[in-house]
């Protein structure tokens, strides 16, 4: 209520102000700020500020060791490189690869189950089935990492597993291996997200009125009809949202591949994440490996941004 | 409106989640049959060992030194997680309840953080940590996550306060110390499930923080357990018995949490998802 009373009493239009609401306005401006100060200052401290050296350091060609002051100004031409060089480029497309991997299999696998069990989980079985789909959530993503790089082992499940079925010619050590390393770290990503993406869409659906459903049975649909029309469209949010929180988790991923692969082999894995890193810190280039952060931030915004707005409209 | 519901096909539902149920737990297995192996072998992918060696347990908590990183990461969560719930809270109080619409915009500051890659600030912290004097302390650690953790608690806080009617908070017109008083005596009690979930993410997020500890801090016994991790797998990566069972000592903590407090950690991650 006072929120637009004040407003007003600002605004040209309203009568002058008595004194005591400006007074009023003014204590309120100065809680405003005490309560918000302390969150802005560590936040600009550590992100803005940051943010805002990320970019200064992109025009610059510095190796970090050296004062910044003897640094020499290299305009755009970071940027350039990390938009031509077929490397660099590589890795952005590794990211996006990624994206793919870690965003469809949940997905896809999530809006089955939903689909088949159209209800909240409940009872005992429920419970364990929450439970157990959700480690992945809970554990360090290193240790994903760790687990599925023993999976993938020469000796590990994965070949185990097809040489149990007869395919023992398919057999290899898949993160070394130049065509299904990269892939191999996509399905890691896909284990980690499969159990937070199954819940949210089946949380979704138990939501979805029952009688649309009754209702679509009358008029003789088949289940793909009932998905098509009725599934979809009522989980359009769920799926927005499992969408945005896989490809964030993708184009920024960096524990996964840093303990699976290093990037390797070759730069077959190697994500932005981690050749920023590399950049900055091994081969002393932190004017590139900046810009290439600036980029890395863009792009998530790129992808993210478009699914956020069309959820607010559909909300409206 | 409850219309009974067909049941497409339980068996099959059923099936379906039984077998995501077991592609989840296999490489949790794999690593356990994997560290039971005699130290220094190379075991095959799942296979219950004849001779179990539990000892392999007692000996990575051994050389990892988990007693003292269990005690690192714990310190790094007591300096994190309070304070962020803290000022995230009285920023999301001061933002839904004491900013005019004018002054919305300011919002829009924390709120551009959200999709921020920790990978996009890494490099200057590195150098504004070092600038200060706390590369290789934990406090390189807390302090920026803290910084970092922002954009995320800010909005959830805030989205919880816009939920509260304003009658509440603006009965009587409140100013300085009684508006005070009333966030911690009215506000703070009634916000407690949000606060909860915002402190079980939190926590989970830096106990699982990985990155930072890599760059900032290079002694692994002032790391997070998963940022030692890291550490761990370099020394005794070629020991694949021993680094599963250290993996397997490393994560045990959040999932015996987890299972302690399973319905919370659920619906904290199911919010989280949703309003991140």
């Amino acid at each position: 209520m006072t929120h637009l009373e004040n407003a007003t009493a600002g605004a040209p239009k309203a009568p002058a102000p008595r004194p005591a609401a400006t007074r009023r306005a003014r204590r309120r401006r100065r809680d405003a700020v005490m309560f918000i100060g302390p969150a802005f200052l560590i936040y600009a401290a550590f992100v803005i500020v940051p943010l805002g050296m990320s970019v200064y350091y992109s025009l610059l060609r510095w190796d970090g060791i050296g004062p910044i002051s003897g640094a020499t100004f290299y305009g755009l031409k970071n940027y350039i490189e990390v938009l031509t060089d077929d490397d660099l480029l590589q890795i952005i497309g590794n990211a996006f690869q990624l994206a793919a991997w870690f965003t469809i299999p949940p997905v896809v696998l999530g809006l089955a189950v939903a689909s088949a069990i159209r209800s909240q989980m409940a009872g005992r079985f429920g419970t364990a089935t929450r439970t157990i789909l959700f480690l992945p959530q809970v554990i360090p993503l290193v240790a994903a990492g760790i687990a599925w790089s023993w999976m993938y082992d020469r000796n590990g499940v994965v070949n185990q597993f097809l040489s149990l079925i007869g395919l023992e010619s398919w057999t290899r050590g898949w993160l070394g291996d130049f065509t299904y390393a990269l892939p191999a770290v996509g399905i890691i990503g896909a284990w980690v997200l499969l159990g937070l993406c199954t819940m949210l869409l089946v949380t979704g659906i138990a939501r979805i009125d029952g009688s649309l459903y009754e209702a679509a049975k009358l008029d003789g649909a088949r289940p793909r009809h009932e998905f098509r029309f009725v599934t979809l469209p009522g989980l359009k949010n769920e799926i927005g949202i499992c969408v945005t929180v896989t490809i964030i988790q993708a184009l920024s991923s960096f524990d996964i591949v840093y303990v699976a692969t290093a990037g390797g082999p070759g730069i077959e894995t190697t994500v932005p994440g981690l050749e920023i890193y590399r950049l900055a810190f091994a081969h002393r280039q932190v004017g590139l490996a900046s810009a290439l952060a600036i980029v890395l931030m863009i792009l998530v915004l790129a992808c993210v941004l478009p699914i956020q707005w069309a959820l607010r409209e559909r909300k409206q | 409106m409850t219309f009974p519901r067909i049941r497409t096909s339980p068996l099959f539902a059923r099936g379906l989640i039984i077998l995501l149920m077991v592609v989840t737990l296999l490489p949790f297995l794999s690593m356990l049959s994997a560290a039971l192996a005699p130290s220094g072998t190379y075991p095959s992918g799942l296979e219950w060992p004849a001779d179990p060696q539990w000892g392999n347990f007692a000996k990575a908590w051994q050389v990892a030194n988990m007693d003292e990183l269990l005690l690192s990461s714990i310190l790094i969560v007591l300096g994190t997680v309070p304070a962020a719930v803290l000022f995230a809270t009285m920023a999301g109080f001061g933002l839904a309840k004491l900013t005019t619409p004018r002054s919305a915009w300011f919002y829009l500051v924390f709120v551009i953080g959200l999709t921020l890659p920790f990978e996009a600030v890494i490099t200057p912290l590195y150098f504004e940590i070092r600038e200060i004097g706390l590369l290789n302390t934990r406090g390189a650690i807390i302090l920026p996550l803290i910084g970092l953790y922002m954009p995320f608690s800010v909005f959830w806080m805030r989205a919880h306060f816009m939920s509260i009617p304003n009658d509440l908070s603006e009965a009587s017109q409140l100013d300085g110390a009684r508006r005070w008083q009333e966030f911690w005596m009215v506000q703070v009690p009634l916000a407690r499930p949000a606060i909860m979930s915002l402190g079980i993410l939190l926590f989970l997020w830096t106990w699982n923080q990985f990155l930072l500890p890599v760059v900032l801090v290079q002694e692994p016994n002032r790391r997070t357990m998963a940022g030692a991790l890291g550490a761990f797998q370099g020394q005794w990566g070629t020991d694949i018995p021993l680094l599963c069972a250290g993996s397997l000592i490393i994560l045990a903590p959040t999932v015996i949490l987890f299972l302690i407090f399973q319905r919370q950690f659920v619906a904290a991650l199911l919010q989280g998802a949703v309003k991140g």
